[in-house]
């Protein structure tokens, strides 16, 4: 066949490219004269948003990444962090997005099989997933069908690679209507001395392609995943990859294997922009040429061109550089696994990036700036302008029993049992609390009791009403979660999702987004990592809700003294640690204003960084010692869904005092920062709980006892007493029922 | 007492199988890949869960046509025990060893939560350590865990005490027919099991109901 290298590079071609037409003088001003056409496909897959972050980098690079436990941040394909006893723990969260909208099941199968092989590819074994999901209107014409096909297709792909789902989110919103969230999360387990990373040593040495062939599929993904849809979004379904899940699970026992034998100088999974990323990416670090012969790579269909090859999104591949005298034990480890082990190429010292094509050199271009000179933006934007308070007497009344039913039997809060008993949440056999609770803990193989907690958060509510204090609330609520299990949290990774850059008010969210992530980060010593960044989140020129989510890992050191949401026995003091003077004040942003009053105004609640630390470190403490016998953090629906939720994980009711001169839908309602509830066995008039309330009072932390748990009733305050089985009931049928289609 | 594990690609479940027949028996198995031309001397042979060769083609179609199941089969006809749980249990049943087949679940979705399972037949050399009749807890992971056998085989299963789990309580987590959550082969020493025994072994599994059936076969005390 003939394949045309020379084409004229009409600015049609380059705008198909999704390069602007500066972008496209700079990359001829780079290498002095035109690109081939594969060398365009080259720069569009190097220079895209999704590979280049060039809208973000200048405020990423604002945000904490060190700590006395951090071994690799940003910049690797996940971060690592130091848990002790030579182990770490290796994870990152990203986002498959746009591909989940045009085909859920494979889109998002694949999201979880990117992000299992980022964890894999640093020499770790996945140990834990999590999946952040977020879909339209539940009214939506299109959300049942994107809703069963995302869960299943993260269940198919997690299931049969054999790692326990340990926690997520999912979350409805007319704003995610025309485009969805999928956010995957891995975590993965390491000796601290055998971290592989992706950055190739020594010159004239094999460049290895090993794992599944190269097909068509995904031709371009990336491209497509750094712009807006538009309503010719059906014909991009030839973008999205296909995943191979029997595939990635022997890769990972293969690339385990062939790791544990000394073979491996540097590694690479190929993701996005496939063979060209990892390719430049394993050179450039290491100062390499590398030289590319595409006659050698295992291809699934014949006929392929380099273009194609070059920018495929096959699935299950890895690059490798090898020690020279180990690649016979390596190509018999491959074997055994039945997968493809190719040489396709060596390192130079020429710094060149060539790609030859029977016979044919159809790119050569140089590799540092095919990555490091990508176009960085100082794109414009607009100051924040944080939403008006709500008016001090603008409380909008309603029972508050009825309140409580509503919201506990609500798409918001009602349980996600439907969608994660679609997941193995108990693989591996070590997970010690699964989905429901306020972090998913698993405990560490091979170490008698160490433990490792796992959340993942973001209030998108909160982001669009004040961009800065939604950033720090995420990070906050993540903190909060790890901490609620008795966990120190110890690092984050960031997925910030957020509509098109190029608008002013959008890059304000997610410049003040940063920012306010950056001083949550910093206050509570709680690193980014790793990350990941999808923009152009946007229908038709409507955007998202901005959605930083925040993957938390904490550590226990001993996961038998471990926190959970449900009350533990009757006759215990509830305490409402963390609480402002009066309980609950704020309702602006609240659940209680959006779904049961239809108002999506007020500011966002403020989190006082400072008090998040000192009540934390409290609550962790109560934990440790063995004070505290159940632990829930207060999130959406405030202090009456807290304690609904912690009725109902245990079946047992509690009674709670109303505060004389505040306003009961405050009270329960309110999303107040910063607080927990904690349940304690002491004698309310001994020693103990005095000295409890000493030890609050001098951190500055107030835990007034607000109630007592007891009976098969939730009772707040004057409202009538709700059974807890009447919440169970209302709280377990929503999802089965909107999946069946019994309500909208 | 010794055993043996053996692992197909795609299995995910060999390491808790493993670890738990670690805790309970105090000695590793031997672990069997599906390549090895030897079959260890052993006492239990278990084929554990995922998803061997993808669950591409049929779930355990592949695997069972593997010649190291020529060699289950040869120790299987010699008496020896030989378990399948979930992606084992279903090869087994393409590997001709039990009869029947397992459909996709009634719901056609994968699940995986805690079911009741009632101890049927309490005789055999799985379920000594309980008691006919006896209701544990113990978790499910599958997404093609309908059992179904006509009514024929049925009758032989439930006439000669083949049926040696039922689930119980109304959990039945996927419409198999009776209620079958795992079978005997006639002579009783090959036991297919769609729950996961090895996930509920400890006190930090939430629960050790399903020990009991490791330890009664590996001969420890329960």
């Amino acid at each position: 066949m003939t394949y045309q290298n020379h084409i004229a590079i009409t600015p049609q071609l380059v705008a198909d490219h999704g390069l602007k037409p500066d972008e496209f003088e700079k990359i001829v001003a780079l290498i002095g004269r035109q690109p081939t056409y594969t060398e365009l496909g080259i720069f569009s897959a190097m220079w895209n948003e999704h590979c280049s972050y060039k809208s973000s980098k200048k405020w990423l690079k604002t945000l904490p990444t060190t700590g006395p436990r951090v071994i690799q941040g940003p910049g690797e394909n996940a971060g690592v962090v130091d848990i002790g006893d030579g182990q770490a723990v290796v994870f990152k969260m990203e986002s498959h997005n746009h591909p989940s909208f045009i085909e859920p099941y494979q889109g998002a199968a694949t999201g979880v099989g990117g992000i299992l092989r980022d964890v894999f590819t640093m020499g770790a074994r996945p140990v834990a997933a999590m999946n952040a999901l977020r879909f339209g209107s539940p009214d939506h014409e299109k959300t049942r069908h994107l809703v069963s096909g995302v869960v299943a297709g993260v269940g198919s792909y997690g299931n049969a690679f054999g790692v326990p789902t340990v926690g997520g989110e999912v979350e409805f919103d007319e704003r995610y209507n025309g485009n969805i969230l999928v956010n995957a999360f891995a975590a993965g387990l390491a000796d601290t001395d055998k971290i592989f990373y992706s950055k190739a040593e020594g010159v004239g040495l094999h460049v290895v392609y090993l794992g599944a062939k190269t097909g068509r599929d995904g031709v371009g993904g990336a491209t497509m995943a750094s712009a807006e849809f538009g309503d010719d979004i059906e014909e991009k379904r030839p973008t999205v990859q296909v995943g191979d899940p029997f595939t990635e699970k022997r890769l990972l026992e293969a690339c385990l294997e062939l790791m544990a034998t000394g073979a491996v100088i540097a590694i690479q999974d190929m993701g996005a922009a496939g063979l060209t990323c990892s390719a430049v990416e394993m050179g450039a670090k290491g100062d390499l040429g590398i030289e590319l012969d595409l006659d050698k790579v295992p291809v699934r269909e014949t006929h392929m061109t380099p273009y194609e090859m070059m920018l495929s999104e096959s699935q299950e591949r890895m690059l490798m550089v090898l020690h020279p005298e180990k690649e016979a034990e390596a190509r018999a480890v491959f074997e055994k696994w039945e997968l493809d082990f190719a040489t396709v190429g060596k390192t130079t010292d020429d710094l060149r990036f060539r790609v030859l094509w029977q016979g044919e050199e159809v790119a050569n271009l140089p590799i540092k700036e095919l990555g490091d000179e990508a176009p960085e933006y100082d794109r414009p934007w607009t100051p924040s302008v944080p939403a008006p308070a709500l008016a001090d007497d603008d409380v909008p009344q309603m029972d508050v029993a009825d309140a409580l039913l509503q919201l506990m039997g609500g798409h918001q809060i009602a349980s996600r049992r439907w969608v994660y008993e679609q997941y193995d949440t108990l693989i591996q056999g070590n997970s010690m609390q699964r989905p429901g609770g306020d972090a998913g803990v698993i405990r560490v193989d091979g170490h008698p009791n160490k433990g490792l907690a796992f959340t993942s958060d973001v209030n998108p509510r909160y982001c669009e009403a004040d961009p800065y204090e939604g950033g720090k609330q995420a990070v906050a609520e993540a903190w909060r979660n790890l901490t609620a299990t008795g966990a120190e949290p110890l690092a984050a990774t960031d997925n910030l999702n957020f509509g098109n850059p190029e608008r002013p008010e959008i890059m304000s969210q997610l410049v003040h987004a940063i920012k306010g992530i950056g001083e949550a980060c910093r206050a509570l010593d709680f690193p980014i990592v790793s990350g990941n960044v999808s923009l152009y989140n946007e229908t038709n020129g409507r955007g998202i809700l901005p959605t930083p989510t925040i993957g938390g890992v904490g550590l226990l050191p001993d996961w038998t003294k471990m926190a959970r949401i449900g009350f533990a026995a009757e006759n215990q003091m509830i305490l409402l640690v963390g609480a402002p003077p009066k309980r609950g004040t704020h309702l602006g942003q609240s659940i209680y204003l959006r779904d049961l009053h239809g108002r999506r105004d007020g500011s966002a609640p403020h989190v006082d960084l400072a008090h998040e630390r000192r009540t934390g470190d409290f609550v962790r403490k109560l934990i440790r010692d063995g004070v505290a016998t159940a632990v829930h953090d207060l999130s959406d629906g405030g202090l009456a869904v807290a304690l609904g939720e912690m009725a109902v994980a245990s079946g047992i009711g509690a009674t709670i005092a109303d505060l004389n001169g505040q306003d009961p839908i405050l009270q329960y309602f309110g999303e107040d920062q910063g607080r927990y509830l904690v349940t304690v066995d002491l004698d309310p008039q001994g020693d103990e709980i005095l000295s409890l309330w000493n030890q609050a009072e001098q951190l500055g932390v107030f835990a007034p006892w607000i109630g007592t748990t007891g009976g098969t009733d939730l009772i707040l305050g004057a409202a009538r007493p709700v059974p807890v089985a009447d919440l169970k009931a209302a709280h377990e049928s929503w999802f089965p029922s909107y999946m069946d289609g019994v309500i909208a | 007492m010794k055993s043996a594990v053996i692992v197909f690609p795609g299995l995910n479940r060999d390491r808790d199988m493993i670890a738990a027949l670690t805790k309970i028996s105090g000695t590793a198995p031997a672990i069997v890949w599906h390549q090895d031309a030897d079959l260890p001397d052993v006492d239990l042979i278990v084929i554990p869960g995922g998803f061997s060769y993808g669950d591409y083609l049929r779930c355990g179609a592949i695997a069972a046509r593997s010649p190291i199941m020529d060699k289950v089969r040869a120790r299987a006809a010699a008496g020896v025990n030989v378990l399948g749980v979930c992606n084992g249990f279903q090869i087994l049943l393409e590997a001709g060893l039990l009869p029947g087949a397992l459909m996709r679940n009634q719901s056609l979705k994968f699940v995986c939560r805690e079911v009741k399972l009632e101890v049927t037949n309490a005789d055999t050399a799985f379920t000594r350590g309980y008691s006919k009749g006896q209701i544990i807890r113990c978790p499910v992971a599958h997404h093609d865990g309908n059992y179904f056998a006509d009514s024929e085989t049925l009758a032989c299963l439930e006439g000669d005490g083949r049926v040696a789990f039922r689930y119980a309580d109304g959990t039945n987590p996927n419409g198999s027919i009776n209620n079958i959550a795992g079978i005997l082969n006639e002579r009783k020493n090959v036991l297919g099991l769609m729950p996961h025994p090895e996930n509920l072994i400890e006190s930090a599994h939430g629960g050790d109901d399903c020990r009991a059936l490791f330890s009664g076969l590996l001969g420890q005390a329960a």
